[in-house]
């Protein structure tokens, strides 16, 4: 229970809960959705950091597990007429599977042959699924309208969605909190200072890393699946985007790999600088290279990300930096 | 049957060439200093649109403008391993992933920005060979030539001459080379220039046959990915055989399967490779 005492933890939900709550509050649709976009984000940084930061290994394909949750949660919502809250987690059952399933082999692959097999399995995913019949193939799948009256219409089914993707956010950061702060974790973070010595200490590492690779794979399955509940149409393009899991590479990186509190931080930075760019008449036609820049400039002279900045900059601060 | 499985495969050997350049690309700089350009892809495009621009504002023929881009593309190579490379070449595999990652979205959203996402194609013609099933365009035929050319010279180039020679000192061992007295900062911005060459070189040959648009290089960037993997890391020889065993693949597949499974089956291969022999199919392993 001392961990509950912990500053640290607090903070990092204190921090999720300031930037869920003010759209409950306001009931106010278009807050709505752009917390949601932050929310979704926080969920799967943390989740992406349970690998990245702690274990170090870099998924760039990790966008195959949100993809994949969204297509077995509307499909199960769909064809198979599931609930929600039964569709939902099923979506991240199947990520956390396939993550069982294809960690004992390609986590054998060290550094960049990793980030590059994860590509690899992404891209096989999209076109396997383009071509899977019970998924839609390429035209991927909608969901009838009516089936957002079993939630009270389709108002409401937003609704329900983003309490969804909220409980998430906070139950990524207790994960990542408990990973970190657990003998578990020290050990994947052993493996990420140097990995032969970690299994000559009596880590037994290809388990370890495994496990790391389920967490950070479950919970993005039922984000995808709640996102695309939201979305009400599923493609293959939508759900396996490439790009999508850079974006959660840059968020970690920008709130500070390894740290609990950055994920959220990053998060939150990057989509609302995103939003602003996006609006803005000056920037709008070259967003993508001016977070291009800002990522450049981050990754030549901020390594750490804010949070490892911070840390460094103000050791006082570090126990409510988590 | 035996005419179309001939004209399928045919196809897909001259592809497999232009594969092959801009596989060599991407490997030269893989495994002279362990980077992984993610800016492949973009600069692929960069030189479709070297051709189209030239073509279309003076009417310059496209194997004229692939000498000034060659050039363009070794001196902005350089450009880019100064800005984004240097500093974070020591630093963990992320780092670089991610450096070159957003010189990626740098280009790509420029690129956007001025030549809008729309189809373009270049409208040149060399006429086409044979006759009946089997008929071979002019375009492919001199691009699996130039291709050939290119891969000799850069096999000459690494092997023959001194600045080659020092390249392949800094890919072997960095500290050693430096200790020789190569300069090895100037030797890897040297590196990753031919790679960025090589890349648009194979763009603009794509160009001549294809239509595109900016984001047409990620396709062929993850084709790379395949072949450098197939070949084995820096080894010109190898990314041209993975070229053209992807290039075949991609011209038979499509016989016996529909044409969507054929990434489908690539990129399982592409993950079976990494598993089984990440040393590359002809690699010796290191």
């Amino acid at each position: 229970m001392k961990n509950f005492k912990n500053i640290g933890l607090w903070v990092g939900i204190l921090a999720v809960i300031l930037i869920g709550i003010w759209p409950i509050m306001s009931r106010n649709p278009s807050s709505r959705e752009s917390t949601s976009v932050i929310l979704q984000s926080i969920v799967l940084a943390a989740s992406l950091n349970v690998l990245l930061g702690f274990t170090g290994y870099v998924s760039f394909g990790h966008v195959v597990f949100f993809g994949l949750g969204g297509y077995v949660g509307t499909y199960l919502l769909s064809a198979q007429g599931w609930p929600l809250w039964i569709a939902a987690p099923a979506g991240g059952l199947a990520s956390g599977i396939l993550a069982f399933l294809l960690g004992k082999a390609i986590l054998r692959l060290r550094g960049a042959y990793f980030a590059l097999a994860t590509i690899g399995i992404n891209e096989a995913m999209r076109a396997f699924v383009n071509n899977f019949g019970p998924f839609g193939g390429p035209i991927g799948m909608t969901l009838k309208f009516k089936i957002y009256n079993n939630y009270g219409g389709a108002n409401q089914a937003l609704w329900i969605a983003y309490y969804g993707v909220f409980t998430l956010a906070i139950l990524a950061i207790l994960l990542n909190f408990f990973v970190k702060n657990s003998k578990f974790g020290l050990g994947l973070m052993a493996i990420r200072e140097d990995e032969d010595a970690a299994e000559v200490m009596g880590v037994a590492t290809p388990n370890a890393k495994t496990w790391a690779y389920v967490l950070s794979a479950i919970l993005p399955g039922i984000v995808g699946a709640l996102f695309f509940f939201k979305n009400g149409n599923i493609e293959p393009g939508d759900a396996f985007r490439l790009n999508y899991s850079i974006e959660m590479l840059v968020m970690v990186m920008l709130g500070g790999q390894g740290s609990v509190l950055g994920p959220v931080l990053g998060a939150a930075g990057y989509q609302g600088l995103r939003g602003t760019l996006l609006t803005s008449p000056i920037f709008k036609n070259i967003q993508l290279s001016v977070a291009g820049i800002l990522l450049l400039l981050i990754v030549l002279f901020i390594p750490a990300g804010a949070v490892g900045w911070l840390r460094r900059r103000f050791p006082r601060l570090r126990r409510f930096l988590p | 049957m035996g005419n179309i499985f001939l004209a399928s495969l045919i196809d897909g050997l001259l592809i497999g060439f232009v594969y092959g350049i801009a596989a060599m690309g991407l490997s030269l700089i893989w495994g002279v200093m362990d980077v992984i350009n993610l800016a492949h892809g973009p600069i692929i495009a960069l030189g479709m649109f070297g051709v189209f621009l030239l073509f279309n504002s003076i009417g310059l023929n496209p194997y004229i403008s692939l000498i000034i881009i060659a050039l363009v593309g070794l001196l902005g190579g350089m450009l880019i391993y100064y800005i984004a490379i240097h500093r974070v070449l020591t630093a963990p595999p992320l780092s670089t992933l991610l450096a070159t990652y957003a010189v990626n979205m740098i280009i790509i959203g420029l690129g956007t920005a001025a030549f809008s996402t729309t189809p373009r194609n270049v409208n040149f013609s060399l006429g086409s060979l044979g006759s009946g099933m089997i008929t071979v365009q002019g375009t492919r035929l001199v691009a699996a030539a130039l291709s050939t050319i290119i891969t000799g010279g850069l096999y000459f180039f690494l092997y023959r001459t001194r600045p080659g020679k020092n390249i392949r000192a800094v890919a072997n061992n960095r500290a050693a080379a430096e200790l020789m007295g190569i300069p090895s900062d100037r030797v890897l911005a040297l590196s990753f220039g031919l790679g960025t060459l090589l890349a648009a070189v194979a763009g603009g040959l794509i160009s001549t046959f294809f239509p595109f648009t900016i984001l047409a290089g990620g396709a062929y960037e993850l084709k790379s990915f395949v072949i450098v993997v197939m070949g084995g890391l820096g080894n010109p020889i190898g990314a041209l055989l993975g070229g053209l065993i992807l290039g075949v693949m991609e011209g038979l597949i499509p016989l016996v399967l529909p044409n969507t499974w054929v990434p489908v089956l690539e990129f399982l291969l592409f993950v079976v490779i990494l598993l089984v022999r990440p040393y590359g199919l002809f690699g010796a392993k290191k």
